[in-house]
């Protein structure tokens, strides 16, 4: 946990060493452009930056391995302890094997895709053993492995090694992956984002898990990830990459709170922080006593959008009574034995925006696709202005499919990839069939404008495009139809920080421009003051806490939203 | 195991709704079985006390329900053509059809599971591109034309080394000519393989490239070991599915390999039946295909289940 700045880590001798790394990929294209840095034992090093900027193939090449279509082309990694002199990656294949897992090993990003499912966790902790020759007997083994599985906080019972991932919650199928990466008692550990997608609850425990075992067996890490309040929850010094170098390099303190590169800056600046002291983009974060709906005239999200002065928006008076748009009442689902949802009540104002907060398997996806009528199976009811909304799409009325409209988490796979921008943003205007040609075009323009993509972007493909690019479009397709309901499904989650920042900023000031309800599902507590006026909590399908953001964070009624609070990293 | 239960529940309402088609079906081949026997000169008294005897005059629900009933008491009824039971005539042909088709699925799931596996292992590389162009061209092939190559090929001008028909006498096992089995194995091993192996390939590709085989790798696993025990299983149950489709395709694919190499089988003797308006060997050979065909793909769905916790545990998180 220690965040002080260290005065001597240069003087001692680092574990690990990786100087001047370059890969590059087969067809001959820069990946790493030298990169260097040290780890020392006991200290945790993050290696932070943006997707393709190259981290994790730094971290991978530590353990001597190059994924699919990577090469090395120069540098040297040094590693005490591996028993070599010299730079491990001139080392045969064979010997870099017996290395991994090790002297060095790795903890992966998605611990259900890593861990093999067909095999029982017991077994897949012994087998590092057995290739490492750890211990003279399989009973030896065993007990290291329930060692070990202790070590990280978990049962180590004969049944519970017998267990397959599967019936693991994501928390311990990742408290596994740690264990099976400490079990031969490495120098050094790479952890490749190991707390994305869990909530904050499950990613504190992690984490508090990985400070202890490198500071009790002095064993060197390296935790590679974008997300910088995890960073300084855990991390000793700091590495920032930007697209293949290292931009700033320092004591974890000095890198977040003096940060020398612009870069560095600018990621600090997008990350969400739940007081709401940082503003997201341009629009402030929402704190203290707000009108929980825009004033029906322009004057209030005109304050909200224009002026960073909280204060005028703190005193903007809550208007007496607003029309509820959406109306949710007793709805249910259950998919065999699993109750999905469990009695789902809530009321969204006209104009009014609402974070669904919930951890996966919560069903906090299913009751989004319930409203916008994706998933029809549930029982109770949607009611949309007052009007009870058929269960499915298809029995609902033109009007109201274009009253709701959703926006998908990943816009790597909403888009079809053969389709030009505008083409699939005129999609929805064809389905209504009133317009002409001409005027479709002119309105998939607006909407493009809206989204702050220009003309320039009509005909080109999603392939051509950056994630935020593609999110952008589809919010655009989302908006053509001018709905009165947009629902946002963690729309943000598959997005770098400084891009979720861009969109977040775009939602909230489409939203006050337009005076559109919206419903944004996230697991991301942090980002609460930075979209919505009220927020309801899911668990395990039923609504646990519900009231305006300030009220739920400032007082929350139910347990498992103050162990939600209570465990979110900040700094 | 209630799934295994459940699905095998399933694979016996499949076999009755089968049997009921091929009744429906024979029903409606065209002709008469009676006139058929007895040619064009038969007296309409001796027409009428054939269907008599082959209880053609009874209502046709109650025919088909005595004929289900004898299935299940292993009674196939009487062979119109040769005067004998049907469960006499046929199971020596079941044998000889049998010793082609194990003989075959033995040498071509090994090769296809090996030969897809080291094109996956050598991805994009020379023996890769070699192993998937003559897979496909393989697979292109109708078996009638490869089974003729093959025969131009060793049995005429080329190499005259393999007889191209089949003649052992009646009475006698096939497997007592073993010469003779090579080209109609060898013509069913190449028409099966193809497939399997471009599917192992596939499959085998997909779980290369998966979290559990990368962590594995970073875990210091040696090769061999993770190929073998941590990708290999996986690989297996999507290609059991098309293992089943190319076993039960045999089980009918093998009416025109026999037909080729005249060998005394299943295919032949169905040939004929249908020549002969032998409608009670059609009935049962039809249902034995169907139900090779059923088995064969529940036990592709019991490697699915078996090699998948999942489906097993039931799981409960």
């Amino acid at each position: 946990m220690s965040t002080s700045i260290s005065e001597n880590t240069t003087t001692a001798t680092p574990v690990l060493s990786a100087d001047g790394l370059r890969v590059a990929t087969t067809a001959g294209e820069e990946i790493l452009h030298g990169v260097s840095f040290e780890l020392q034992p006991g200290k945790i090093l993050a290696l932070v930056g943006e997707s393709g900027s190259g981290k994790t193939t730094a971290g991978l090449a530590c353990l001597g391995h190059f994924r699919q279509g990577l090469e090395h082309t120069g540098g040297e990694i040094h590693l005490a302890g591996s028993g070599q002199d010299g730079s491990i990656l001139d080392l045969p294949e064979s010997e870099r094997r017996k290395l991994r897992g090790g002297a060095i090993s790795y903890v992966p990003q998605d611990p259900a895709l890593s861990l093999n499912p067909a095999m029982r966790i017991g077994e897949q902790i012994m087998e590092v053993l057995r290739v490492h020759r750890y211990g003279d007997s399989d009973a030896e083994r065993r007990g290291r492995a329930a060692e070990v599985l202790a070590e990280v906080g978990l049962e180590n019972d004969r049944a519970y090694l017998g267990r397959y991932p599967h019936q693991l919650s994501g928390g311990q199928q990742q408290r596994v992956g740690i264990a099976m990466a400490f079990a031969c008692r490495p120098a050094v550990m790479v952890l490749d984002e190991p707390t994305t997608g869990l909530d904050v609850t499950t990613q504190a425990l992690v984490l508090q898990t990985i400070d202890q075992l490198a500071e009790r067996h002095s064993v060197a890490g390296l935790y590679i990830t974008h997300d910088l309040a995890v960073v300084a929850k855990v991390a000793d010094d700091v590495v920032v990459m930007l697209s293949g170098d290292v931009v700033e390099h320092g004591p974890t303190a000095q890198v977040l709170y003096r940060p020398q590169h612009h870069y560095t800056r600018k990621l600090l600046n997008a990350v969400p922080d739940l007081a709401g002291k940082r503003r997201v983009g341009s629009v402030a974060a929402i704190t203290g006593e707000q009108a929980a709906v825009p004033q029906d005239g322009s004057a209030g999200h005109a304050a909200q959008i224009t002026t960073a002065d909280r204060h005028s928006a703190a005193h903007t008076p809550a208007p007496a009574a607003h029309r509820s748009l959406l109306e949710v009442s007793g709805l249910r689902l259950a998919y065999g034995e699993n109750q999905v949802l469990d009695g789902i009540d809530f009321k969204l104002g006209q104009g009014e925006s609402m974070m669904l907060l919930g951890e996966s398997g919560s069903g906090k996806t299913t009751l989004s696709r319930c409203i916008a009528g994706l998933n029809e199976d549930y029982n109770g009811t949607v009611c949309l202005d007052g009007a009870e909304l058929a269960p499915g799409t298809r029995a609902r009325s033109a009007e109201q499919r274009q009253q709701v409209q959703y926006v998908f988490q990943s816009p790597f796979s909403s888009l079809n990839p053969r389709r030009t921008i505008c083409e699939s943003v005129e999609v929805p205007l064809q389905m209504s069939g009133k317009m002409s040609r001409k005027e479709r075009r002119l309105r998939v323009r607006e909407a493009l404008d809206q989204v702050r993509l220009g003309d320039s972007y009509l005909d080109r493909r999603p392939g051509d495009l950056s994630g935020g690019e593609r999110q952008r479009a589809a919010i655009a397709r989302a908006l053509v139809n001018a709905p009165s309901l947009l629902v946002c499904d963690e729309v943000t989650s598959a997005l770098d920080v400084s891009v979720q920042a861009s969109i977040i900023d775009l939602l909230r000031s489409l939203q006050t421009d337009t005076g559109m309800s919206m419903l944004f599902v996230t697991h991301n507590i942090a980002l609460a003051r930075h979209i919505s006026q009220r927020m309801a909590v899911l668990q395990q399908g039923r609504i646990v806490d519900l009231g305006s953001t300030e009220d739920v964070l400032e007082n929350p009624q139910h347990d498992y939203t103050r162990e939600l609070l209570a465990n979110v990293p900040t700094f | 195991m209630p799934i295994i239960l459940r699905r095998l529940a399933t694979s016996v309402l499949i076999l009755l709704a089968v049997s009921v088609l091929v009744f429906v079906a024979t029903l409606l081949l065209p002709g008469d079985p009676a006139q058929a026997i007895l040619g064009q000169q038969a007296t309409p008294e001796r027409l009428a006390a054939l269907r008599e005897q082959m209880n053609l005059n009874d209502p046709v629900l109650q025919r088909y329900f005595s004929w289900l009933g004898g299935l299940f008491v292993g009674d196939l009824g009487i062979s119109a053509a040769s005067g004998g039971p049907v469960s006499a005539l046929l199971g020596e042909r079941i044998g000889a059809s049998l010793v082609l088709l194990v003989a075959a699925s033995l040498i071509s799931l090994p090769v296809g599971f090996l030969v897809g596996t080291y094109s996956a292992l050598r991805r994009g590389r020379t023996g890769d591109h070699v192993t998937t162009g003559v897979s496909l061209v393989l697979a292109a092939l109708p078996e009638f034309v490869i089974g003729i190559a093959l025969i131009t090929l060793f049995s005429t001008t080329v190499f005259p080394i393999l007889p191209s028909v089949t003649m052992a006498p009646p009475g006698e096992a096939v497997w007592n000519y073993p010469l003779q089995l090579v080209l109609p194995t060898l013509t069913l091993v190449l028409v099966v393989t193809p497939y399997i192996t471009r599917m192992m390939r596939a499959t085998m590709l997909e779980v290369l490239d998966s979290g559990y085989v990368e962590m594995a790798r970073l875990k210091g696993v040696p090769e061999r070991q993770v190929i073998l025990r941590h990708a290999l299983p996986h690989a297996l149950s999507p290609v059991a599915q098309v293992v089943a489709i190319q076993l039960a395709w045999m089980a009918g694919g093998v009416v025109v390999v026999e037909f080729l190499f005249r060998y005394p089988g299943i295919g032949q003797a169905l040939v004929d039946a249908v020549a002969n308006r032998d409608v009670q060997v059609v009935q049962a050979l039809s249902i034995l295909i169907a139900a090779v065909y059923i088995m064969v793909n529940l036990l592709a769905d019991m490697v699915g289940i078996l090699t998948n916790p999942k489906l097993r545990t039931g799981g409960t998180r």
